[in-house]
């Protein structure tokens, strides 16, 4: 028996990890990658209340994010592709000019 | 009590995760990191009767998109990231603001949430009780998000395509 509690301590450090890593890292692909560690752990908080209240609501919530997360990661990977193609750098510090 | 363990176990081996997408200064090291930190959920979510979102997370998360991330990193050829230096502020006043923070969350929810104990396999989320409220209470958002794919892959599409082939076939079309 785990209390609920600590499946939201977890997915708080996760979703902390995922802030942590979005503010220090310097790679524009580590930064999207921390992007989806954040998404990850507001999941697993989505299904730890759906079991803690019995409502099933809770997960398709999470296929819902789970879309939404492919679709950002196709158009964000792309779009870090067509950066790296004008601007030869992957270093968020040299990427200030939204014009591509 | 083997809940117990097993959760802690999964806990342990996602944190650890979590903690060496930070630490790598490699972006494929990263993406792989994250691979384990979404293998292990998955194992969490066994563990609270979700047998469908496990089912997806494993397919979709770990699978498609970390491929897709995987692609681009080797694509791109991306080297290690070089560090820059963090401003002293930051140091100062965010590093022990962070742990005061997260030690009194921490303390609320444990201790404070009133929240009951979440037994082995709770909640049976079967596939097909997923698939009612997927496709009868939820119809409405599922439609949308299959636009919101669409337009995804068309704009993924028209992104990473060359430039001159876009303006190419604008004056063909």
């Amino acid at each position: 028996m785990v209390p609920l509690s600590y499946y939201l301590v977890l997915s708080g450090i996760l979703f902390a990890c995922g802030v942590a890593g979005f503010l220090i890292k310097r790679n524009i692909i580590s930064i999207f990658l921390s992007i989806e560690l954040m998404l990850n752990g507001v999941n697993l908080s989505f299904v730890a209340f759906a079991a803690q209240w019995k409502a099933l609501s809770g997960q398709v919530f999470v296929f819902f994010v789970m879309v939404v997360a492919a679709a950002e990661a196709a158009v964000g990977l792309a779009i870090i592709i067509a950066v790296y193609r004008t601007r030869e750098t992957l270093n968020v510090d040299q990427v200030n000019l939204l014009k591509l | 009590m083997i809940h117990l363990i097993l959760f802690s176990m999964f806990g342990l081996v996602c944190v650890a995760g979590a903690v060496n997408l930070l630490v790598q200064r490699h972006p494929i090291n990263s993406a792989l990191s994250l691979v384990v930190v979404m293998g292990s959920l998955a194992a969490e979510y066994l563990l609270l009767g979700a047998e469908f979102v496990a089912a997806i997370q494993v397919i979709v998360y770990a699978g498609a998109v970390m491929v897709l991330f995987i692609f681009v990193i080797m694509l791109l050829n991306a080297g290690e990231e070089e560090r820059t230096r963090g401003s002293r502020v930051a140091l100062l006043f965010g590093v022990p603001g962070m742990l005061i923070g997260s030690t009194l969350i921490a303390w609320i929810l444990l201790e404070h949430s009133g929240t009951r104990a979440v037994e082995p396999g709770a909640l049976p989320g079967p596939p097909q009780t997923i698939g009612w409220l997927l496709f009868h209470d939820y119809l409405l958002p599922f439609e949308i998000t299959s636009v919101l794919v669409l337009i995804a892959i068309m704009g993924a599409v028209v992104l990473a395509s060359p430039p001159h082939s876009v303006q190419q076939s604008k004056k063909e079309g």
